[in-house]
């Protein structure tokens, strides 16, 4: 470790503001603050620190999106070898898998990294780690069929449009990751429905549709049990599929705090509501499915727990939270159901809770300024 | 009536290096009275390098409000007025001649003094800058007339010297203190004492005042969250409040009639080998007083005051001047290999991303390591866990970021200081300097309303 320290502190020089590479500052930054916790101390304020900080929080997230990374990569080999009627070893498998959905990962950090060591360095700022967590999000959320040069522009798009030009982590409205995605939704309808997309490399005679999209078109009788769904064994984007690989990573974010309860409760809690709701009204078959298969079917639990959860596009007052998880759990169920353009909504339900996030906190706010002007007016 | 209140919401951080219940009494020739202390005093000299001063000598008064004046705290000679950037007024520096001679500033009982006489005395004998108010934590307005004083009894921060052990034979200087103070509200006086740490009858058996329970983890000590669940401050009130040190030298200036800066004091934290606490004059140089305690060459930090709210200072650096408590704790200026990764175990977090969790009683030895670099507001719902008012933290500091005045001043300004967000900013992911923030806000709004 000395060794490497030293090396880093000789070369420093050439990197800070007159050296030879100057123009690379925040990304040495990046890169030495990576490999060692700076020797930056205080100097006002409280002379010590929680040891958690920005790299400590998105690590954590990263190690609870493992158990469904691992899952999807096994998933896409198994959802492969099914469609052509094959089956071979639990190794094969995933290989196959991994081999399919390692160059995703690898594009998006890659792209996505390239645009934030840019930005940070134009702004002479500290790179930020936001997007360690939303480079890994991204590949678990696309079909494993996707063009990477599709999927490149889709993470330029989100970068840039959906964080940067707001001014980077903690400013930006909507959710990166899903900004992507839903920038390949409308930019690429055809690459990103349909029952073709969901296996890699499908044999043509096998149906390859999501469970979400047999709902949507009535074929009832095709819909894989609830145990398949909450295990994961159905076709479906990579890190998705499996509800369990999912709760697994939702205890991990629980325990350590750096999700909310508050809105991942809360959203689970809004789609079952919205379940019980249309079997009260139980007008088609889509309304008397059981409410808890919503639960367990597309996106809706990766949403729940690793997308709505996102600190800076949720709610930021804790009453806030509670009607912003509800309200995505709602909407998403009420897309599915009855949109019959969409069959999943998941997405388009956190985005637009994203966009209005800002605005249940305004009220929540404003009851708590309400309270105290009344108590100037009590004494008055 | 007298109030029990559960606070529930904190933190207490375990920390080495714990006073030991002994006095020794330690004497220095270098004395200071250090004007960064008075918060939004701008300092005019009454005195040249190389004049004879008594304790109760004005030293230098406000610009702002000439009846504000500041005195020494010990007999002897001006020896230098050290200055900073822009010629910034740093450091009366006062050589003292070991005879501690007071001015005479006259006995008066302090049961029949009218408010008047109470004032007067005060000021004149610089006691007065123990009185602080809120809204803006500042030297009181003696023009004001506040709806109540409020004295915590107790110090909830890491490290605290025990308020019951420091003020325990100063029983009648106390109660003389707080039957001054009852001239000075037609409101009512409170002292607040902690349901299990505070034992002391000094405190328990105060006549005169209302005595109101805390319990629960700091914060409850803080005098701005024991105001906020007592009686809060709206906009256009005030209230002031003081410590209990600052008690005993109002009742000893009326019994005896003369300016004692005396007090006990607690030099804490892993950095000194036996912590315990010192009988000292206020503005004393600590160097006399680690001088056996911690080695010269050691990369540790002084403290005036506590590890969350207090100011650095050097070895040669003096006691503030509301602070009765020395921390010495290590400097983090090292690199920490791929820390953020591994399990670290000897690092202290709240979040459980650590494990610091798995032993709530184990006390650590933390250093002054940022633990990481400046970032935009990320986390949101962690402030509130360790800020006991109903006030939204985050959506105040982002209100004063931008100015926004109304905004400020309807999310609560009026009711906090600096040292209520401390623990915020201790367990802030992002590493924002929130008390900075505060008293930028606090001085934003001061400007405006004055």
């Amino acid at each position: 470790m000395k060794a490497l320290r030293n090396y880093i502190d000789k070369i420093k020089p050439q990197f800070q503001k007159g050296g030879k590479f100057e123009k690379l500052e925040s990304t040495f930054e990046a890169f030495e603050t990576f490999l060692f916790v700076p020797d930056k101390v205080t100097f006002k304020g409280s002379h010590i620190r929680d040891a958690m900080d920005m790299k400590r929080m998105m690590i954590v997230v990263v190690v609870a999106l493992i158990p469904a990374l691992l899952f999807g990569m096994w998933n896409v080999g198994f959802q492969h070898y099914l469609s052509h009627g094959e089956s071979i070893g639990f190794w094969d498998t995933f290989w196959f898998g991994f081999l399919k959905v390692l160059p995703v990962i690898i594009v998006s950090y890659v792209v996505g990294l390239g645009i934030e060591f840019a930005f940070a360095q134009m702004r002479g700022h500290e790179v930020n780690e936001g997007y360690l967590v939303t480079g890994m999000l991204i590949p678990l959320i696309v079909p494993p069929d996707i063009p990477l040069w599709m999927l490149a522009i889709a993470i330029v798009f989100a970068v840039i449009i959906g964080k940067e030009v707001f001014g980077g982590t903690g400013m930006n409205i909507l959710n990166p990751a899903l900004t992507a995605r839903a920038f390949l939704f409308f930019a690429y309808p055809q690459d990103m429905s349909g029952d073709k997309v969901w296996i890699f490399d499908k044999a043509d005679a096998y149906s390859g549709a999501t469970p979400l999209g047999n709902a949507l078109v009535g074929n009832f009788d095709k819909l894989p049990s609830w145990h398949d769904m909450f295990f994961g064994f159905i076709p479906g984007s990579v890190g998705e599929t499996s509800t369990l690989a999912i709760l697994i990573g939702a205890v991990i974010l629980l325990i350590t705090g750096i999700a909310s309860w508050r809105v991942m409760f809360s959203v689970f809690i809004g789609g079952y509501l919205m379940g019980l709701i249309f079997n009260w009204a139980g007008s088609n078959e889509y309304m008397n499915l059981p409410p808890y298969y919503h639960l367990v079917m597309g996106g809706f639990a990766f949403g729940a727990v690793f997308m709505a959860t996102d600190p800076v596009t949720a709610a930021q007052t804790n009453k806030g939270k509670i009607i912003y998880g509800l309200f995505i759990g709602m909407i998403a169920v009420l897309i599915r159901v009855v949109n019959p353009a969409y069959p999943e909504g998941m997405m388009l339900a956190i985005l637009l809770m994203n966009v209005f996030a800002p605005l249940i906190d305004h009220y929540v706010i404003e009851s708590n300024i309400k309270k105290r002007l009344k108590r100037v007016k009590v004494k008055v | 009536m007298s109030k029990d209140v559960k606070i529930k919401r904190g933190l207490d951080i375990k920390l080495l290096g714990e006073a030991q219940k002994t006095v020794s009494q330690v004497t220095s020739k270098n004395f200071a009275i250090k004007p960064p202390d008075f918060v939004g005093v701008f300092p005019k000299l009454l005195v040249k390098e190389g004049d004879t001063v008594k304790a109760g000598t004005p030293v230098f008064f406000d610009k702002y409000r000439d009846n504000i004046i500041f005195t020494s705290p010990v007999s002897g000679k001006v020896e230098e007025v050290h200055r900073g950037a822009k010629r910034k007024m740093l450091e009366v520096r006062i050589t003292a001649d070991g005879n501690q001679d007071s001015v005479d500033f006259g006995k008066a009982d302090p049961g029949s003094v009218t408010k008047e006489v109470v004032i007067e005395k005060l000021l004149k004998s610089g006691v007065w800058a123990n009185i602080r108010q809120r809204p803006y934590s500042v030297i009181a307005n003696p023009e004001h007339s506040p709806k109540a004083i409020f004295i915590s009894a107790f110090d909830s921060s890491p490290l605290a010297p025990d308020c019951s052990f420091i003020i325990e034979k100063e029983a009648k200087a106390f109660q003389a203190g707080i039957d001054i103070l009852k001239k000075l509200t037609p409101g009512k006086v409170h002292l607040n004492v902690h349901t299990e740490k505070t034992k002391s009858p000094v405190f328990l058996n105060t006549k005169g005042v209302e005595i109101n329970k805390f319990s629960g983890p700091h914060p409850s000590g803080n005098v701005g969250i024991q105001i906020h669940h007592i009686d809060p401050v709206s906009k256009g009130e005030i209230v002031w409040y003081l410590n209990p040190q600052s008690v005993v030298m109002i009742g000893k200036l009326f019994l005896e009639g003369r300016y004692d800066g005396s007090r006990i004091i607690a030099l804490t934290g892993s950095g000194v080998k036996d912590p315990k606490y010192y009988k000292v004059i206020a503005g004393i140089s600590i160097s006399d007083i680690v001088e056996n305690q911690v080695g010269k060459s050691d990369n540790v930090r002084y403290i005036s005051g506590n590890v969350l709210t207090g100011d650095k200072i050097d070895r040669d650096g003096y006691l503030g001047f509301y602070n009765n408590h020395i921390t010495v704790i290590p400097e983090g200026n090292h690199f920490d290999f791929l820390g953020w990764a591994l399990p670290r175990l000897k690092k202290y977090s709240v979040s459980k991303s650590y494990f610091s969790w798995l032993t709530p009683n184990r006390k650590y030895n933390l250093d002054t390591n940022l633990n990481g670099g400046h970032r935009a507001f990320v986390l949101t719902g962690l402030y509130e866990k360790v800020f006991p008012m109903d006030i939204y933290p985050m959506q105040l500091l982002k209100a004063i970021i931008v100015k926004d005045l109304d905004m400020i001043e309807n999310l609560g300004i009026y009711e906090v200081d600096e040292e209520d967000f401390a623990l915020c900013e201790f367990v802030d992911p992002s590493k924002t300097e929130m008390q900075s923030i505060v008293r930028e806000g606090l001085d934003f709004i001061r400007k405006e309303m004055e």
